[in-house]
């Protein structure tokens, strides 16, 4: 059985965001990226179903800074083989990075037909779509998102997951194969690798590149600014120590009969 | 832009969403300023009757069929699509539920039109759309200009109150027939409802919400007690759910519930549009984070800058002292 | 008494380690068992280094190492301390076994995971911007040099280590030590945002890799600079520069703050001026105490501040109690507290309210949120306060 996982960068905002010169775009300065989580879970899927199913997990993400580590930790936590797609400008958008992949994939050898393609249904700089749908449309496979848990009866050609939906309500739908799963979580979060695997994947090299064949143009969204949200309100902060703050808000909460 | 605002009529189990109503406000403001017709999309099986409820749109497109009865965003998408193609909308607005997550992720694609995701405003100037939207997490704001021709926008809950979208009207209801095969893959078998905890957060009167912020498992202790000395009790937000700590019925957000207790402390707690969604109506808002640049504090009442868990130990021994 | 050693094998492991220098003396172990003996978890361990040691030489370590018994190690160093051979536990077996464990376990707990990833990505467990690392200088009250911006060699490189650089508590002691050090007229500077976390609790956690990529990124930032000796306020980054990196070429003196206080205490006494009034009890931390035996330097000090007496714990010098938060212990609470494992900073924190002192005197930044935490949840949080030694002194300094 054979598993794709698709993979992307997104801004690190544990690093305080900024904003560029020209007033609609983030400043690259200190901007670090990081995997979309969303992704990493589509990953930890995979090799749960890899485990289970002895399927091959091959995994594809799009250049962008940093992502050489997130590959090789990929192929140290048990991936069978990591490609980089090299030529997507990581700031066209995701609309754009879909559209190069879904021309790209299907030129790279023993890459499609995958019988489950998993991504991440969701990410923090989605502004102009989500990659898993759009791509999943423009391949043609059946797409379902918000999934948090996913069996596969190879037998069957057929896989049962579970979508979330509001209030922790789950919805069971049976999937036919080959179809491509929007991942949300997993049944359990994505597992440590130890550095010492990820530097001997490291070693043995072990990333291939392929250049994007680049599809039909997109036309990216006009931004026309961006800046840091102006709150419509915001919270009167309380300063002092610990013990002081818990004080000021203990009057709070009494003053508003909260105690 | 000459074509109609159209809102996705979302319905659930038999009833129109909150998120419907409050798009329809939206969609009024918008239809209003372009001097163009609201109308309501409605897609299902047999639902019609739910159309009467949709009075603020000029007009109900109703699609039935079969395949439609199972709210998969696969069918939805190529029924919206094929609608679309035909009529050639100004605007679709879908919110950002679960339920139409699916549908706004692939309806772009199949219809070829621009997508505008976590929008929070929409404003019609000059004939063209201007939209802002919330991105990474929350932490920056863009405005983009979209149109002209047919854009879809995933709007975030609370853009306007779902009363200003209700309406006693009834409106009108055209029938559209659609051509859709039984062919998407995608076959629900059943919802399952989460195993029924022994509380109800949406009944409390005080919660304490845990975020990654809280650090640790064993921290949550922390957060049991402050939420005993004031008579409420824990929830969190996803990272802590992700990590198995709390169980899916604490959860408040997107996946998980809507509350609105008359104090909600929320610990460690980013306030991605996801978690914030879920408790922005809280009567009283605590927020404690160690980043000063939170977009929880943009929601919260009172905020604090530091480490959750001593604030949480330190607050539950004042309250204790202040009870007495 | 065992004396701590310079690692001369630069890339140890398990499978080869019989036949180094660090790993042959253990051939000669007489399994007597005062290594469990002494552990203070010893009598919830399953595999302890008698064991260990046992089934390496009969070529049996699998079950160990297929097991998570040994996360329950605090690395407190009591074991090597205590070995009538002297053999290289703490400080070379149980990390090699510990990275076996950590490769082969299902699922590493959470907060461990975080801290390990957090350290490789951002320099620091904590997970904080790398460009912050350098924020407390701000209420410092005296100039602290960043290297970068010095644009020349300076005498002392001051290491300030993630604690004290990021948490709160910690943040009090490296202002209190930047005072102490312009009070001694120290040239010195610090790394600021270029620097990275020592590794060394990593490394005893059984992340080999982690330890090794921090090293070969640190020893690239030394390699940019000119400084006469390394300073550090971490005993556990003192352990990682005097004994481990001088294998991959660190040639440089390597000192702890309170050392190196007490070797300029008479340049510093006359200024020590402010009564303090403290009965004060002092914690011989693991690495500093047990590990390097610098049971003296951190009581002259104390002694020398004005209004201060010294009482002793039961358990002290060597025999000190760890706080628990050594080897990954500070990442582990949530894991020791699902097994039932009691608190080992429960246990000293009570020790140390029986003698009646106002103040636990500790040399170790993990100490003291770990006792804070200890006093609070035992009720003596009222009645005894954690500094560290170098907050007293800079207390004691007049302005």
């Amino acid at each position: 059985m054979k598993i794709l996982v698709l993979m992307k960068m997104v801004p690190d905002i544990v690093e305080e965001l900024e904003v560029a010169g020209d007033g609609t775009s983030l400043d690259q300065e200190y901007l670090r990226f990081i995997v979309n989580e969303r992704d990493d879970y589509a990953l930890e899927q995979a090799l749960l179903l890899k485990d289970r199913l002895q399927a091959a997990v091959t995994v594809v993400a799009p250049e962008a800074p940093e992502i050489d580590d997130v590959l090789h930790t990929a192929l140290a936590k048990g991936a069978d083989r990591v490609i980089r797609v090299s030529g997507i400008a990581a700031t066209a958008g995701t609309r754009s990075t879909a559209s190069a992949l879904a021309t790209t994939l299907p030129g790279i050898p023993g890459v499609l037909p995958a019988d489950l393609v998993l991504s991440g249904c969701q990410a923090i700089d989605d502004l102009d779509g989500f990659v898993a749908p759009l791509l999943a449309g423009a391949l043609d496979l059946p797409y379902l998102g918000l999934v948090s848990r996913i069996t596969v009866d190879p037998g069957a050609g057929t896989a049962v997951v579970a979508k979330e939906y509001a209030g922790g309500v789950m919805g069971r739908f049976e999937v036919a194969l080959p179809a491509f799963l929007g991942v949300q979580g997993c049944e359990k979060p994505p597992r440590y690798v130890p550095i010492a695997k990820v530097r001997a994947a490291i070693a043995s090299g072990g990333i291939e590149v392929v250049a994007a064949v680049s599809g039909p143009a997109t036309t990216p969204l006009e931004v026309t600014a961006m800046a840091k949200p102006e709150a419509a309100g915001h919270a009167e902060m309380l300063e002092g120590s610990v013990r002081d703050v818990a004080d000021k808000l203990a009057d709070i909460l009494a003053a508003r009969g909260l105690l | 832009m000459a074509g109609n605002v159209w809102v996705v009529a979302e319905h659930w189990k038999g009833t129109i969403s909150e998120a419907t109503y409050e798009l329809l406000a939206l969609g009024r403001n918008l239809a209003d300023s372009l001097g163009v017709r609201l109308e309501a999309v409605l897609l299902g099986h047999g639902v019609r009757g739910l159309a009467a409820s949709l009075g603020t749109a000029d007009a109900v497109l109703y699609v039935d069929h079969p395949v439609l009865a199972d709210a998969t965003g696969q069918q939805a998408s190529r029924a919206l699509a094929a609608l679309a193609s035909a009529r050639v909308p100004a605007t679709i607005l879908v919110p950002t539920t679960n339920v139409s997550w699916d549908l706004l992720g692939l309806l772009p694609g199949r219809l070829g039109v621009p997508f505008v995701n976590f929008c929070r405003d929409v404003e019609a100037i000059d004939g063209a759309l201007q939209v802002s939207s919330l991105l990474y997490g929350g932490k920056m704001a863009v405005t983009v200009a979209a149109g002209p021709g047919p854009v879809v926008l995933a709007v975030l809950p609370g853009t306007r109150s779902p009363e200003a979208g209700r309406s006693a009207a009834v409106p009108a209801v055209e029938e559209v027939s659609v051509d859709l095969a039984d062919d998407s893959g995608v076959r629900l078998l059943e919802y399952q409802e989460p195993e029924a905890g022994d509380v109800d957060i949406t009944q409390q009167d005080v919660l304490v919400a845990v975020g990654r912020g809280i650090g640790n498992e064993a921290n949550l202790e922390v957060a049991e007690d402050l939420a005993a000395a004031l008579g409420g009790a824990v929830c969190g937000s996803r990272p802590v759910i992700d990590q198995g700590w709390l169980p899916l019925v604490r959860q408040v957000g997107k996946s998980g519930v809507t509350v609105k207790p008359r104090l909600y402390v929320a610990a460690g707690i980013s306030g991605a549009p996801e978690h914030v969604e879920g408790m922005k109506d809280s009567e009283v808002i605590i927020a404690v984070n160690t980043d000063a640049g939170a977009p929880i504090f943009s929601v919260a009442h009172y905020g604090i800058v530091d480490d959750a868990t001593d604030v949480l130990e330190a607050l539950a021994e004042a309250v204790r002292k202040r009870k007495g | 008494m065992a004396t701590a050693t310079v690692l001369e094998t630069p890339d140890l492991t398990l499978d080869g380690l019989l036949a180094t220098p660090e790993g042959r003396p253990l051939l000669s172990c007489i399994q007597c068992g005062t290594c469990a003996g002494t552990c203070p978890y010893g009598d919830v361990m399953r595999y302890t280094p008698r064991r260990l040691i046992g089934m390496l030489r009969e070529g049996f370590i699998e079950e160990a190492i297929a097991s998570d018994d040994l996360l329950t190690c605090v690395t407190c160093y009591d074991c090597w301390a205590k070995c009538p051979r002297g053999l290289h536990l703490t400080d070379v077996l149980l990390p090699l076994v510990k990275e076996q464990v950590l490769l082969r376990l299902p699922q590493v707990p959470a907060e461990l995971q975080s801290a390990l990833s957090n350290t490789m990505r951002y320099g620091n467990p904590m997970g904080e911007s790398p460009r912050k690392r350098a924020a407390w200088v701000d209420g410092a009250g005296v100039p602290v040099p960043i290297l970068r911006d010095l644009g020349r060699p300076v005498d002392v490189l001051w290491i300030v280590e993630c604690y004290s650089a990021y948490y709160p508590r910690g943040q009090d002691n490296a202002r209190a030590t930047a005072r102490v050090l312009a009070a001694l007229g120290v040239d010195f500077a610090i790394l600021g945002t270029e620097e990275k976390c020592a590794g060394e609790c990593a490394r005893l956690v059984g992340e080999k890799g982690l330890f090794d990529t921090l090293r070969e990124q640190n020893m690239a930032t030394f390699g940019k600079y000119e400084f006469a000796s390394l300073l550090t306020s971490d005993p556990h980054a003192f352990d990682a520069f005097a004994y481990v990196y001088p294998s991959l070429g660190l040639d440089r003196p390597v000192d702890h703050t309170t050392p190196f206080l007490a070797a300029r205490l008479d340049a510093l006494r006359p200024r020590l001026t402010r009564e303090l009034g403290y009965r004060v009890t002092y914690h011989d931390s693991c690495v500093l105490g047990r590990h390097n035996h610098m049971h003296d330097e951190p009581r002259r000090i104390l002694e020398a501040l004005p209004g201060v007496s010294l009482v002793e714990m039961t358990h002290n010098r060597d025999n000190t109690i760890c706080c628990g938060g050594g080897g990954g212990g500070m990442w582990l609470d949530t894991h020791y507290k699902a097994k039932g494992h009691p608190r080992l900073s429960d246990r000293r924190v009570e020790e140390a309210a029986a003698t009646g002192a106002d103040v636990l005197a500790v040399s170790c930044p993990y100490e003291v949120p770990r006792f804070e935490d200890s006093l609070k949840v035992l009720g003596y949080d009222d009645r005894m306060v954690v500094r560290d030694v170098m907050e007293l002194v800079a207390e004691a300094l007049d302005d």
